[in-house]
């Protein structure tokens, strides 16, 4: 069985996710780990799906569903492995009111300081007239949370940080 | 002293309740031994509960004075028969488990509790707790009652983290 990376992209609708894993599951396709979002309107999912057969015929099986849903399918045959998560030991809260370039911002002067984000999850909010950008993250500190608060108190120095609030916050993850 | 075999979910048993302790005797304290000496030996875990090693008695382990940052704690507890008589304020919090391994996930918890248990040698104790003790003393002591911490899980998205500090 190989590991597949399976993206759907539509029009939302009540239903989807039912429909495409009951098509996949009387295929005989296994689902690994995914992540469903409604992005704009748009409903997209990620999905890790097992699959006895090629990358053709998993588009074979899929692509009369996602026709009829009217979604766009794209699917990639990939290393897949599961039980290698890594813990996240930092979370970074980020809004502001929205301009472009907020992410490449902060981002770029935490990946610096030697962030790697493990979750990432944004929301414009807000009206019309006045959008508020939100963004959550989840990450490691591979250089220790000092550095990602120096990094960032230098980026409101510069004055690339106006408008915008930014908050670090160690995740101590209990094991027991 | 030994490494005991700790159960992993699914297995049932880790759902089971457990019953308190009536006899405070040598037994008990070699088997306090053996469960500490597991929790020692896993991936950095501030707590274990007995029946996570197939012992269903109201026995619970928790340290949290070895943090890298440090927290506020009362040491080394061994908690026999624990009993938390007062709760106050809610968190959310990432918790693990020797017993579901490889996923983390938030809970919500008590900020502050007030814990009434027996040590060992029978000694009754009485502890105020707050924070990640709090948490870790919760999370074995729903061992007890058949609980894991995915009966408890919050949604990863759009979850309610209270700031510590309002600046």
């Amino acid at each position: 069985m190989n590991w597949f990376m399976l993206t759907l992209v539509g029009e939302d609708r009540p239903g989807i996710v039912a429909k495409i894993t009951a098509t996949l599951f009387q295929a005989g396709c296994n689902l690994g780990e995914a992540t469903m979002a409604r992005l704009g309107g748009n409903f997209t999912v990620m999905l890790m799906v097992q699959h006895a057969g090629t990358l053709d015929s998993l588009h074979a099986l899929i692509d009369p569903v996602a026709r009829e849903l009217g979604l766009h399918a794209h699917a990639d045959l990939i290393e897949g492995h599961l039980h290698r998560h890594l813990i996240p030991d930092v979370r970074v809260t980020v809004y502001g009111a929205d301009r472009s370039g907020i992410v490449a911002q902060v981002t770029g002067a935490l990946t610096a300081a030697g962030f790697n984000i493990l979750d990432l999850q944004s929301d414009v909010g807000g009206s019309e007239a006045n959008p508020v950008y939100i963004m959550t993250m989840e990450g490691q500190s591979r250089a220790g949370i000092e550095a990602l608060e120096a990094a960032l108190a230098a980026l409101k120095r510069d004055g690339a940080r106006d408008g915008i609030e930014v908050d670090v916050q160690p995740i101590e993850t209990l094991i027991g | 002293m030994s490494v005991l075999e700790i159960l992993t979910y699914p297995d049932a048993r880790l759902k089971q309740d457990s019953t308190p302790v009536e006899h405070f005797d040598d037994a008990l304290r070699s088997f306090v031994a053996d469960l500490e000496e597991t929790r020692l030996s896993g991936p950095g875990a501030v707590g274990i509960a007995a029946p996570q090693v197939g012992y269903f008695q109201r026995i619970v382990i928790v340290d949290v004075s070895q943090m890298k940052r440090p927290v506020p704690n009362h040491g080394h507890l061994i908690l026999v028969n624990p009993e938390i008589t007062a709760w106050d304020g809610y968190a959310v919090g990432r918790e693990g488990c020797l017993s579901v391994p490889d996923y983390t996930g938030n809970v919500i918890r008590a900020e502050r509790i007030h814990l009434i248990a027996f040590d060992p040698l029978g000694e009754r104790m009485e502890f105020d707790m707050e924070g990640f003790e709090a948490r870790a003393v919760q999370h074995e002591m729903d061992h007890l009652d058949g609980l894991l911490f995915l009966d408890r899980l919050v949604s990863k998205r759009n979850d309610l983290f209270r700031r510590k500090t309002y600046k």
